[in-house]
């Protein structure tokens, strides 16, 4: 044999051992490689299935950034509010305005110099009169602006991908998409409501005193005391009726569930009734310890996401930092509590704008289908090569098969997930090696039938059809990069599957098929060859 | 040899007033098919025009009647409910809803388990998706379909010629429109797994145009005295037996998939099959012929100022 023929034999051999490989794991259906090889190796898993396949839910939420911006500003303005009171500067008003402005009115313009003071360290803040001199309008800078947006997308990715992971769903997949929207893919998951209610919940807690002085009619009415808001409590009565009585409490949080170390479900030793017991940290004990001291005697409303779950009186200081918070949950929903508030609030609320749930029954059948489908397929083609072709045509077959090899052993190492987009691509992608052997195979018949002899016909085959071969799988690499640009989720998967068929379908129709040439020409010194 | 064809002799070029007739029709389908799109007016899918499909698998058979009246007593007034094989198995389909869809698709399952209690059900499958995704991914194809027009005339123009880009650009645009048209008439959805068929048969078809592109290349180089036509015919006429196996074999795996793949991969293969013949069609009777007339053209003008030049004179 050929030295240069033995090279490109044991290279194309080792590209083989190693998708085959990673194509262990897939074939045999275990989760991965049994441990005899040793471990420098990376470990091979399984190839994914995508939602389409598998079954479960593909949601992709867009979280609402500009309310982030809003809360960053209110918080703002409660803080100004604090410094201007401690300068003893008289506001007549303070309010935002849009999402990211503050406007002030003072009493008199003679205040206005000692509110410039108390905002020279506010650098987020830009400034500019208003019509009236006693007036100022601030305002987040852009940048200040773009920075709280991004953090809030970032933090809602995090919380998210917390509560998953204590939800407890094998391999989630959760990413950014764009600057404002996160997808959320769960494999399998059974049941897709509880889901959504745990990954769309703002779960901002709050500790709110109740307003006793507060006239609730008035307040219903639409006449909310300033500084107070209008709540509702929620409570389960006999099946699933919800209840909702309204109660004014103060809008000034004294306690949020930031400062929260843990979140338990008990079972109330009273009512029998599961409930969600907290836990504060150092800082929050703290403040908790002197909020109760200093409001013995009133009410004191636990608020998750604006709708109060009880509202306890508070009988003495509470010194422990451990609160419960109790509201006729079934043990369920006291689970899912629990998740969310040791997970952490949302930044921001998101909105669910796309749920694509799957059922695991679905899945299969499509699979079924399919695969039986693409099988029969191959067989088809491959039957007709052999038969069209003859020898040359089994020839051709083995690089298709060395291509399919590749490409889905390339996949598995990738981690990709397969979709039925995908198995689009993997068609494809055959069709294009079927061409190239085709293009090959009739470039060298034409030589034969110019009568060349069978070493110069195929060495002609193979040059003539190189450049065409080349041409056509450019074109198609440069449509799959435009995909791969502008595509998303299954349209991405499609490209990436077309890229590694093209460059794959290069080297086997190219130099596979050729190797077996040159050793058959070589070793039997062949008069005829059967094309 | 097995040989589907031997030589032959067609004549391609002379065919070329037909076939743009033809596909000016085609592609006339296409870009109603986009306008309608547009205005929302097209079958489309909710992956792009936002809404909610629930699909549903009952233990009887159901009366797709009761279901419709079921829907519309529950206020889902614009829903298209649509059975499949065996009866048991429905897909309720709510487009282009407002603002939220979430919480539809449990709607749909409330009132079916209230309505038919005796017939209980599993959920296959649900879709819900806002407008804004649709939108954006509307955009997202456009895009794609742009960029890689551009990429591909300008390889091909630096590869062959500026004109054979063009043209290459064009035979692609034309089949995707015309297998849009198609869809568009049978009134077929178009969902997002169309567009991904739609993008892999302009891969075929320009697979079919550049090896013609290829050949005829070749043919110039070596014959400057045949005429153009004959050349293009000639070229055409010697990759066809190649044209014809690739397609058969593409066909083949097609078929298969478009028989035996069920429900999901039905309209794809569809789309599929309908890409290879419009692009092998192209390839024959649009790519080449654009690239003759235009020479032809250019010639005619190189010529033109003279003759003209004479009349005035």
């Amino acid at each position: 044999m050929n030295k240069s023929v033995t090279w490109k034999f044991l290279s194309l051999l080792l590209v083989t051992v190693i998708a085959g490989y990673y194509l262990f794991p897939t074939l045999s259906g275990r989760s991965s490689l049994p441990s005899l090889l040793p471990p420098l190796l990376p470990r091979a898993e399984r190839l994914n299935l995508g939602l389409d396949l598998q079954g479960g839910m593909h949601l992709v939420l867009e979280v609402v950034t500009e309310k982030a911006v809003e809360n960053t500003v209110d918080r703002l303005i409660a803080e100004l509010r604090r410094e201007t009171e401690k300068e003893k500067i008289l506001v007549e008003q303070m309010t935002r305005e849009g999402n990211d402005r503050i406007r002030i009115r003072l009493q008199a313009k003679e205040g206005l110099e000692g509110l410039r003071r108390i905002l020279k360290s506010y650098s987020n803040l830009q400034q500019s009169g208003g019509a009236d001199p006693a007036e100022l309008t601030l305002s987040l800078t852009s940048s200040e602006v773009k920075r709280i947006q991004e953090s809030a997308l970032r933090q809602s990715l995090e919380t998210i991908r917390n509560r998953v992971d204590q939800f407890g769903v094998s391999e989630p997949h959760i990413v950014q998409e764009g600057d404002r929207r996160i997808v959320v893919q769960l494999p399998g998951i059974k049941e897709p409501q509880r889901a959504i209610n745990l990954i769309g919940k703002t779960a901002l807690l709050e500790f709110k005193l109740v307003a006793e002085d507060a006239n609730i009619a008035e307040a219903v009415a639409g006449k909310v005391p300033e500084g107070d808001e209008l709540l509702y409590v929620r409570r389960m009565e006999e099946g699933e009726k919800v209840s909702k009585t309204p109660l004014v409490v103060q809008k000034r949080a004294i306690l949020t569930g930031d400062l929260l170390t843990s979140a338990q479900v008990q079972i109330d030793s009273q009512t029998n009734a599961p409930v969600v017991s907290i836990a504060f940290d150092q800082e929050g004990t703290r403040l908790f310890g002197e909020a109760t001291a200093a409001n013995v005697g009133r009410r004191l409303a636990i608020v998750l996401d604006d709708t109060i779950y009880s509202a306890p009186a508070i009988r003495e200081k509470i010194p422990g930092g451990k609160a419960q918070i109790s509201g006729s949950f079934t043990m369920e929903e006291a689970r899912d509590l629990a998740i969310v508030l040791r997970a952490g609030a949302l930044p921001a609320p998101v909105n669910i704008i796309s749920n694509l749930t799957v059922g695991p029954s679905l899945g299969l059948d499509s699979i079924e289908k399919g695969v039986r489908a693409a099988i029969l397929g191959g067989v088809l083609v491959i039957a007709f090569m052999a038969i069209y072709y003859r020898l040359s045509g089994v020839i051709a077959n083995f690089a298709l098969l060395l291509n399919l090899i590749w490409l889905v052993g390339a996949l598995a190492s990738l981690r990709a997930t397969l979709t039925l987009p995908g198995i689009a691509g993997i068609i494809l992608g055959i069709g294009m090696a079927v061409d190239s052997n085709v293009l090959i195979l009739e470039r060298i018949r034409e030589e034969l039938r110019l009568g060349k002899a069978v070493r110069s016909a195929i060495d002609g085959g193979y040059d003539k059809a190189f450049l065409t071969i080349i041409d056509s799988h450019v074109t198609t690499l440069i449509t799959a990069f435009a995909l791969f640009l502008f595509g998303t989720g299954p349209v991405k998967g499609f490209a990436v599957t077309l890229s590694l068929g093209v460059i794959f379908n290069l080297v086997t129709a190219l130099t596979g098929t050729r190797v077996i040439y040159d050793w058959m020409t070589r070793r039997w010194h062949l008069k005829t060859l059967s094309i | 040899m097995i040989e589907i064809l031997g030589k032959t002799t067609i004549d391609f070029v002379s065919w070329r007033r037909i076939a743009f007739a033809v596909s000016t029709v085609l592609c006339l389908l296409g870009v109603v098919a986009i306008v309608q799109i547009g205005r929302g007016a097209a079958n489309l899918g909710i992956d792009f025009a936002g809404g909610t499909s629930v699909q549903l698998k009952f233990s009887k058979p159901v009366d797709l009647g009761q279901v419709r009246t079921l829907l519309t007593e529950s206020g889902l007034k614009d829903s298209e409910p649509q059975q499949f094989a065996g009866g048991d198995r429905i897909m309720v389909r709510l487009k282009r809803a407002e603002g939220s869809q979430a919480g539809m698709a449990q709607r749909v399952q409330d009132i079916f388990s209230k309505g038919l209690p005796d017939n209980p059900f599993v959920v296959e499958g649900t879709n819900e998706v806002g407008p804004a995704i649709g939108k954006d991914l509307q955009k997202a194809a456009l895009w794609a379909i742009a960029i890689s027009m551009l990429g591909i005339i300008a390889y091909i123009a630096w590869r062959f010629e500026f004109k054979f880009g063009v043209a290459a650009a064009i035979a692609t645009l034309h089949d995707i429109l015309a297998v849009l048209g198609f869809f568009y008439v049978l009134n077929a959805e178009i969902t997002l797994l169309i567009v991904t068929a739609l993008l892999t048969l302009a891969g075929y078809s320009l697979t079919d145009t550049v090896v013609v592109f290829d050949r005829i290349r070749e043919n110039l180089r070596g014959r400057r005295k045949e005429s153009l036509g004959d050349v293009i015919n000639m070229s055409i006429n010697e990759v066809l037996s190649r044209t014809i196996v690739t397609s058969l074999t593409v066909l083949l795996v097609l078929l298969a998939l478009f028989i035996l793949g069920g429900e999901v991969l039905h309209d794809f293969s569809l789309a599929l099959i309908a890409g290879v013949c419009i692009g092998t069609y192209s390839s024959w009777f649009v790519a080449s012929p654009i690239v003759y007339e235009w020479r032809t053209w250019e010639r005619a003008k190189l010529k033109a100022p003279p003759a003209k030049a004479k009349a005035k004179g």
